[in-house]
């Protein structure tokens, strides 16, 4: 621990820091540009020089390592003149056009030329002008506007994993791009523009829409994915605006997935903002009593098993008690979470949890993935097996089709059966699990979805055993969900009860006539066609798959416009809060049910959100640890039985367009059409 | 010729090195340790450069397969260096320089003999593709200033006459002798040795 003085005041600080993380330890603000956290030290853009007694001119501090008895000296005439200086030959080639720039009033070059930099300009000759790029549809370049720190460069070939963009050129002539016009092709492109410290990449499904200091800034949670990253809701009047990522390290870092970011507007696309009945076969539009009141003529009388209900991605825990507290009184024993049929067992909470946590994965030192692609299932999680691949020491083996995760692995097969020859110990990845100290398995949705789904669980649990994946302090069995409802749903118990049917059996039974009333809420990516002549209610946020086959429709709101609690892959409970009001007369959920729940005689026993989640907590204590993991206990699940050579068919076909919210959204289309469409060669459809 | 992509310059679809060059390619990467390799991404290059007289983008992709590199990595490498050629060049690639000791003995008049006679600008490459002209800065030879790299050879003490005459013989066919073109030898005194008079061998005389 070496000591040091920094503007006269003694600190101790951990060795092998840089002098710029031991001036923000003493509480001084060091500008800079090129310098980030989390990105490798690069010292290009001298911003940050300070003054160290003894040498002979001032230190770029981002750059420099601390030692034994450094005075280090941040506010002397010196360092105020170097940072002068340096801002002025910064503000030589840069554009002065902060008041048609996007950046403005959130620019770093902006805020700290106010700060550290002359009043005026002395530089009176021609300014150097660079050519724009192609970036794609997410990513804006005005790249004149660029003071080459290289963040982005950095950012795209250590964290994202896609190693096109660089600097060509020299001194003047150097310019940040991709050479051969190439767009980003990556999942997390978007944090381009968060860590660009100026105006040269910039949103562009959000250019010229607002200015910072208009926005209305929500703090919540995603759920585009099960990852359940921390964001920023910026949103103006009755209007989300844009998306940011906040930082959690223990879940996102401060990285977002695109999809994430950008499939906002599609919160404004295809809503459902009123109750529509279906009269002569025509969804019309309809109010609220009446809406509730066809659906109380319908249920009234009917047996409980002629009734389900399956919750959709989205869904919130609250909503999700609240129908599964309906289904329960009316008799109904046929719910269902997982409306891709995902063989989660009900009563194993570590058969559906990512055990081994997200921060955990810097830990792994073997990891198995298996039916998984997590560069589009969780863009953000592989981003930090990229993290963690790139410390080195990592083995990591994947069973299941050969894709570009952004890092290497051994391909162990492309089958199921592989998995078995793994756990039955006679793979040779197998030794590679046992012979590490922290092992991992990442079992994606693609493994456990279809007819030998339990098989898959069963034996992946046996892996988990042959080769030591549990160990003291250790659990590396890790379940990837997909969706942001899935953990919740499973923590609250919306399963099949005693004698009740899963998803797959209630789309029999109403495929044959045995189930005559289905609620979906929020329920898209089921087959509706299978749901034969059942009376179908759709509660939901967007008019789609589940909408155009319902009876009724109730307009539910979205997850910008609610306080509900999520459960991400992890099992950490988190809490999403409201950024707008509901759309016309669209209602809360919990709310809708909690009004049907009396319509048909069986009043909920609460009136509010708060009574809702006291009793909530009461059934599912775990949902109540708000951003902590409860550990799962590790007990024997799955089916025992041999699993066959079938191929995976994972979940995510185009990582744009996976839920009602991202198929509405423009930004998601053009987005499939410039990496999706060009991979697949299918357009739009894929 | 640095700079980055001119979409202008018709790129040719392949590049592989010819057996030996490969052969020389595995030679040099031999030198570096393994998972180093990447360090040989500058002789690499010069040896493509000196396959097709350029480096085409398919032979920095070529070289980036060679390595294990990524595309762009290579492509930072090549544009960064100005002794690359990123255009094709002409046979005879000349370099006046323009340095002040260089300038303050006629460099300009060099550039605007070769501009003349050749009837190209800077940049720019005669039709028949025999010569290209550009301007660098200093070679490094200012004892000899004015000075005018002629692919590998510098060509020292000019005067336009002079030069007219090496760019006559060049288009003939002829390589002139490079060097010294006043009659000195290296960079000793014009009029002669001044010390060790002695031991000095008489100065072989002009190729003229």
């Amino acid at each position: 621990m070496p000591k040091m003085t920094i503007d006269g005041i003694e600190i101790e600080v951990p060795a092998g820091i840089t002098v710029l993380q031991a001036c923000e330890m003493a509480g001084k603000e060091i500008p800079r540009f090129c310098y980030h956290e989390r990105l490798s030290v690069a010292g290009n853009c001298r911003m940050c020089l300070v003054e160290q007694e003894k040498a002979p001119k001032p230190i770029a501090s981002c750059a420099m390592p601390v030692a034994e008895g450094m005075v280090i000296k941040t506010d002397s005439p010196v360092v105020k003149k170097a940072r002068q200086g340096v801002m002025e030959f910064l503000l030589i080639n840069h554009p002065l056009d902060c008041p048609i720039c996007d950046q403005g009033g959130e620019c770093d070059l902006q805020d700290q030329a106010m700060a550290y930099g002359y009043h005026s300009s002395r530089y009176r000759e021609e300014k150097r002008a660079v050519p724009d790029k192609e970036f794609g549809p997410i990513v804006k370049t005005i790249m004149t506007r660029c003071i080459q720190c290289t963040r982005c460069i950095r950012f795209a070939t250590e964290v994202a994993g896609v190693e096109i963009l660089g600097a060509t050129g020299r001194g003047e002539h150097m310019e940040v791009t991709t050479y051969v016009e190439k767009t980003i092709n990556s999942e997390l492109s978007g944090n381009l523009v968060d860590i660009c410290p100026v105006g040269a990449l910039t949103s562009k499904p959000y250019a010229f829409i607002a200015r910072p200091w208009e926005l209305r800034k929500t703090q919540s949670i995603d759920v585009m994915d099960a990852v359940g990253s921390a964001i920023r809701i910026d949103s103006r009047g009755r209007e989300v605006l844009r998306i940011l990522p906040r930082v959690n390290d223990d879940v996102n870092e401060e990285w977002l997935a695109d999809k994430s970011r950008y499939a906002v507007d599609g919160l404004r696309r295809q809503r459902l903002d009123r109750p529509y009945l279906r009269v002569d076969g025509k969804l019309t539009p309809a109010t609220w009593p009446a809406a509730l009141e066809a659906i109380a003529n319908r249920v009234t009388g009917l047996p409980g098993n002629r009734m389900a209900a399956i919750a959709g991605d989205f869904a919130d825990a609250e909503s999700m008690f609240a129908l599964k507290g309906l289904m329960t009184e009316l008799g109904s024993p046929n719910l269902d979470c997982r409306q891709d049929g995902a063989a989660l067992d009900p009563n194993a909470r570590a058969s559906w949890l990512f055990n081994s946590t997200i921060a955990g994965i810097e830990k792994g030192d073997a990891i198995l993935i298996v039916g998984s692609n997590p560069r589009w299932e969780a863009p953000v999680l592989n981003a930090r097996i990229r993290k963690r691949y790139l410390k080195g020491g990592l083995k990591i083996g994947v069973i299941g089709p050969k894709l570009d995760l952004t890092y290497p692995y051994q391909h162990l097969g492309q089958t199921a059966d592989v998995l078995g020859q793994v756990a039955s110990g006679a793979h040779a990845f197998a030794d590679v699990l046992k012979n590490a100290k922290s092992p991992m398995l990442i079992l994606g949705q693609g493994a456990l979805r279809g007819p030998e789904g339990a098989a898959m669980l069963g034996t992946a649990r046996k892996l988990a055993d042959t080769c030591n994946l549990v160990r003291e302090d250790w659990n590396g069995f890790s379940v990837l969900q997909t969706a942001a409802a899935r953990v919740g749903g499973m923590e609250i118990g919306f399963v099949p009860q005693p004698n009740g049917r899963n998803v797959a059996g209630i789309l029999e039974g109403t495929a044959k006539g045995e189930i005559d009333f289905v609620y979906l809420l929020g329920a898209d990516e089921i087959d509706m066609t299978r749901l034969g002549k059942a009376f179908v209610v759709y509660q939901g946020h967007h008019g789609d798959a589940g909408a155009h086959r319902a009876d009724v429709v109730l307009p539910g709101v979205a997850y910008t416009e609610k306080s509900g609690i999520y459960m991400n892959t992890e099992g950490r409970a988190q809490i999403a809060e409201p950024a707008i009001e509901p759309l016309g007369e669209a209602k809360e959920d919990w709310a809708i049910l909690r009004a049907l729940s009396e319509k048909l005689g069986h009043t909920l026993p609460y009136d509010t959100l708060e009574q809702l989640r006291r009793a909530l907590f009461k059934a599912a204590p775990n949902l109540q640890q708000l951003g902590a993991i409860v550990p799962a206990k590790w007990e024997t699940f799955g089916r025992t039985g041999a699993v066959t050579a079938r191929a995976f068919h994972l979940p995510i076909a185009n990582y744009y367009m996976t839920d009602p919210i991202s198929r509405a959204s423009e930004t998601m289309a053009r987005c499939t059409d410039a990496f999706v469409a060009p991979m697949t060669g299918t357009g739009t459809h894929g | 010729m640095s700079g980055g992509d001119n979409k202008d310059v018709l790129q040719p679809a392949n590049f592989a090195f010819t057996p030996e060059n490969r052969a020389e390619a595995d030679r040099i990467i031999a030198k570096y340790p393994t998972d180093r390799q990447a360090s040989a991404v500058l002789p690499l290059l010069y040896l493509a450069q000196r396959q097709v007289g350029w480096v085409p983008r398919a032979a920095m992709d070529h070289v980036a397969e060679i390595l294990d590199m990524a595309p762009i990595r290579v492509y930072e490498v090549a544009t960064f260096y100005t002794m690359f050629h990123l255009e094709p060049v002409g046979k005879y690639h000349l370099q006046v320089c323009r340095t002040t000791p260089c300038w303050l003995r006629g460099a300009d008049q060099m550039t605007e003999t070769c501009k003349k006679k050749l009837g190209i600008g800077l940049k720019e490459v005669t039709k028949d593709g025999l010569f290209s002209l550009i301007e660098v800065e200093c070679l490094g030879a200012c004892a000899n200033a004015p000075v005018v790299q002629i692919n590998d050879d510098f060509y020292e003490d000019l005067d336009p006459k002079r030069l007219e005459w090496i760019l006559d013989e060049l288009a003939a066919g002829r390589v002139p002798p490079f060097g010294s073109q006043s009659g000195r030898k290296g960079a000793e005194p014009a009029g002669g040795p001044t010390t060790l008079k002695e031991i000095a061998r008489p100065t072989g005389a002009p190729a003229e």
